[in-house]
């Protein structure tokens, strides 16, 4: 039996969608409508309300002709993958040892969500400090070694902050949801295994990670994603190393924003978040496509 | 084959113990079982055996060496679990397998073993399947099979029919107890079934509320049971028990205001002292009422059984179940009389629940309040 129940106001439901239907007009159709104008548009020399010339692929043109907007997208997929690795492999073995019962699991498990709890640019914040060659906590390194590290300097330990400020923040999360999963796979076929004569490690190879894939599926979508377009990104290279030195963080979404609002190149941005969304759209169906076959849904 | 011995093996958590300090000896090649009922630590002790639970206190020791730090893989036993705990991912030989797998066995001589198993155990057309296209059986077939291929020293059993229909489960304790003679490594089976119990055992081992209460054959389990719960435990339906005072000769008990006769030699040395007096229903007899030496009884209702039936009769509040293939048909509300034959008389003290003329030595640790559920 089907009960339906008939408003016979029309404004109430509206009223009531209102202030939903506000939120997705102004941060979400609009944005999404002048993008698609900037980007077959060329913006006004002074901005304003002056003509606006259609300029067709033009935009598009000059975004691909550029060997920097390349650099970008090799940079940003060396960093979403590289972050994704470490973050994923760290929250792994954290996820073992907790779920071992290791000594101090139980308070260990209630802090390592805490990281991903804290805002990417106060993160940054937080490692810029941290990681600063010439007074952060690393600065000891530089004793041994004059620019051992170096961030300011080197484009290579740039990278290397901005990854270990994102796997950091995402361990976290990853944590908690390899941790669930580990504790859904039933304690006897752990011990059945134990007895079958395997270690730890073994284990974690022949049984856990098996059945932990459709857990590891969804985290590897998800962190690739985040990485390569997140806010979270942003924050991160925005605090620490602003694109730098010479442009060797300068990944795609803070590409994109710095050459919007500092450049206020509209037209180039715009037309540069259409690839991005395009790539990621790419990613994912890829990811769908050819990795989730290999996961056991049990 | 190898002999295990537990000397006085405790196991607590917290200040909560599951074994009180558990002795036991298993010969090599033995059928040991342990039955009792759930919370009593047989699955506890079998896991201590396993290397799967830490030992609080005490020592076990295959085949003379304790084992009691070493990891479960270097005790040489193998176990099948009550939920089988089979690998879902992998398919029926990579199961069996597995163990060789670990251990570094090349490829050749594994799969020549899998076959070889598979063959045993009866799965030699499912190799390529998975645990989830098996039946139960078939399930319990590969659980099987993964613990023999490493030719084990010790097979450890956790209630591994338990999971299965009635038919199947009386078809694999058939081929458990084969097997055992084929390989005749030792076993531990531990369940809480006394049909399995008495059928797999060569030694059976009845426990409660983390003691020992009895080692020994199934028959001289099934005919001297060394304490009260013992005898309620083992046998279907249970025991039947009336408390009474044996008579100043020492030659009866008194049955709602009738004379029982018991056995002199024994009564004589209790003379005078409240009992808890024990009989089997398959031991009981109904017989006319009015019949000499019989206890009026009222019938309470019939389980008809095929085979026999177990009559349940009333006297005076107490219910007396009779049973056997011979027990005669009554209509219920009929008026019988119950007669106790003496030799089948089973006498337990009411304080210890220790059976009265069994061996002193045998002497029974009393102190079993702090017991987990």
């Amino acid at each position: 039996m089907n009960k339906r129940t008939v408003f016979k106001s029309w404004w109430l439901p509206i009223a009531f969608a209102l202030p939903q239907l506000l939120l997705i007009f102004f941060f979400f159709y609009w944005p999404a409508t002048s993008v698609l104008t900037w980007a077959f548009s060329l913006e006004p020399a002074f901005g304003g309300v002056g003509e606006r010339l259609f300029v067709g692929w033009d935009n598009f043109r000059e975004v691909f002709a550029d060997t920097e907007y390349w650099r970008s997208v090799s940079l940003s997929l060396f960093f979403a993958f590289s972050a994704t690795a470490l973050s994923m492999f760290i929250a792994f073995v954290l996820a073992i040892c907790v779920d071992r019962q290791l000594k101090g699991s139980g308070l260990f498990r209630f802090f390592y969500i805490w990281p991903y709890a804290i805002a990417a640019p106060a993160v940054g914040l937080a490692f810029r400090f941290i990681f600063a060659p010439e007074s952060g906590l690393i600065a000891v390194v530089n004793t041994w070694s004059p620019d051992l590290w170096n961030p300011a300097k080197f484009g290579s330990h740039a990278m290397i902050l901005v990854i270990v400020c994102f796997a950091w923040k995402w361990i976290g999360y990853n944590f908690i949801f390899m941790t669930a999963g580990l504790q859904s796979i039933p304690r006897s076929l752990i011990e059945a295994s134990a007895m079958d004569g395997s270690g730890p490690v073994r284990r974690a190879l022949d049984l856990q990670i098996p059945l932990l894939a459709p857990t590891l599926f969804f985290l590897l979508v998800l962190n690739l994603t985040e990485s390569f377009v997140g806010p979270d990104t942003y924050g991160i290279v925005d605090l620490t190393t602003e694109g730098g030195p010479n442009k060797s963080t300068d990944v795609m979404v803070y590409r994109i924003v710095s050459e919007a609002f500092r450049g206020l190149n509209y037209s180039g941005a715009a037309a540069q978040s259409l690839v991005l969304i395009a790539l990621i759209m790419l990613f994912t169906f890829i990811q769908f496509r050819y990795v989730e076959r290999r996961v056991h849904y049990k | 084959m190898a002999e295990i011995n537990i000397r006085n093996v405790r196991k607590s958590y917290g200040r909560t113990q599951i074994l009180h300090g558990v002795d036991l000896d298993f010969k090599s090649g033995e059928f040991v079982v342990i039955l009792g009922p759930s919370g009593c630590g047989k699955s506890t002790l079998l896991r201590m055996i396993a290397g799967l639970e830490e030992i609080s206190a005490g020592e076990i020791s295959i085949d003379g060496t304790v084992v009691n730090d070493l990891e479960p893989r270097d005790r040489g036993c193998s176990m099948v679990f009550q939920n089988y705990a089979l690998y879902p991912h992998m398919n029926v030989a990579a199961n069996i397998g597995y163990a060789l797998k670990v251990a570094g066995v090349p490829r050749a001589e594994r799969d020549r073993r899998i076959t070889e198993t598979a063959r045993i155990v009866g799965l030699e057309e499912m190799l390529d399947r998975k645990p989830a296209q098996l039946s139960g059986g078939q399930r319990q077939r590969v659980a099987m099979g993964r613990a023999i291929i490493r030719e084990p020293k010790v097979f450890l059993f956790d209630e591994p029919l338990s999971n299965l229909d009635a038919k199947l489960r009386v078809q694999m304790r058939v081929e458990i107890r084969r097997l055992h003679k084929r390989l005749s490594a030792t076993s531990v089976f531990v369940t809480h079934d006394q049909v399995e119990a008495m059928t797999l055992a060569d030694k059976l081992i009845v426990m409660n509320k983390g003691h020992v209460e009895q080692v020994g054959t199934p028959l001289e389990i099934y005919h001297r049971p060394r304490t009260r719960f013992v005898g309620t435990f083992i046998g279907s339906p249970a025991m039947n028990f009336f408390d009474s005072t044996i008579a100043p000769g020492g030659n009866f008990v008194l049955l709602d205001g009738i004379q029982m006769a018991i056995d002199p030699a024994l009564g004589r040395d209790n003379a005078g002292s409240t009992v808890s007096v024990g009989i089997r229903p398959e031991h009981c007899r109904l017989v006319k009422a009015g019949t000499a030496n019989s206890v009026p009884a009222t019938v309470d209702f019939v389980e008809e059984l095929g085979s026999g039936r177990n009559v349940h009769v009333d006297i005076d509040g107490t219910i007396f179940a009779v049973g056997g293939d011979e027990a005669p048909f009554f209509e219920t509300g009929a008026t019988v009389g119950l007669q106790l034959p003496s030799e089948h008389i089973h006498l337990f003290s009411r304080d210890t629940g220790l059976r009265l003329d069994d061996a002193p030595a045998l002497k029974h640790n009393t102190n079993q309040s702090t017991v987990a559920a």
